[in-house]
């Protein structure tokens, strides 16, 4: 069967069972399924954070996403990847982002879903706005997350 | 060519996109930042550190040597803080 691959860009909340469902429904040749999902912080560091906007560009998040899932099918043995990615306005304690991997074994199925989600933090072109008492701050990009993401092509 | 401008670029030079027509002497991103930077304060403001602004061309992420001949859209964005 082929891999079933979903890539969505959207501002309202997902629900990740109903995502899980609509990746392994009707299959039976999937015996693992890894769920990453990013959740806002209430907090940087001592600075309280009100809320998070997140912008992005519209065309090439989706391009860029699908070829991080395009790698991965091609790196694992992989019968499904779903990635959903909010933008807008992200109060602490919601989700900001899913990423689900799907195969017949476990191993794949972590190992595609952490490739995934050190790529996109590196590549994908999605910018956080922090809302804190100072004020608004866009987000500054951490080193370790390109660190994160070249790790991968070492191996 | 279309210019595209995210995150804080698009805040400094105060608009999201638009078209323009650089001289045939611009030829790589580093080239077109560095003529966008003459094109006012803003603009100034926006290029000031070149070497922390990304770039992708047609949806693809680029190097700033990349040549820009033959694109449709051109986009400048810090780095990415998406995830």
């Amino acid at each position: 069967m082929t891999a079933n691959v979903t890539i969505r860009i959207q501002e309202a909340d997902f629900d990740i069972a109903r995502e899980i469902s609509a990746l392994t429904g009707g299959r039976t040749d999937i015996g693992a399924v890894v769920s990453f999902s990013g959740i806002c912080r209430g907090s940087e560091g001592s600075e309280t954070i009100a809320a998070l906007t997140l912008e992005h560009y519209p065309g090439m998040a989706e391009a860029e996403i699908a070829r991080h899932a395009e790698t991965a099918m091609s790196r694992w043995p992989l019968t499904g990847v779903s990635v959903i990615h909010r933008v807008g306005r992200i109060v602490p304690g919601e989700n900001i982002v899913l990423v689900l991997t799907a195969s017949e074994h476990r191993q794949a199925a972590f190992q595609a879903a952490e490739f995934l989600m050190d790529y996109l933090k590196a590549n994908a072109p999605f910018w956080k706005r922090e809302e804190s008492a100072g004020g608004t701050n866009w987000v500054e990009a951490r080193h370790h997350d390109d660190d994160a993401a070249a790790r991968w092509t070492k191996s | 060519m279309k210019l595209k401008y995210f995150a804080w670029v698009r805040e400094r030079i105060g608009k999201s996109e638009e078209t323009i027509e650089p001289p045939p002497t611009v030829r790589t991103v580093e080239d077109l930042m560095a003529w966008l930077a003459k094109r006012g304060e803003t603009y100034a403001h926006a290029f000031e550190t070149p070497k922390v602004i990304r770039a992708a061309i047609d949806h693809t992420h680029v190097r700033s040597d990349a040549a820009i001949a033959g694109a449709r859209e051109i986009a400048f964005f810090p780095p990415m803080t998406g995830g």
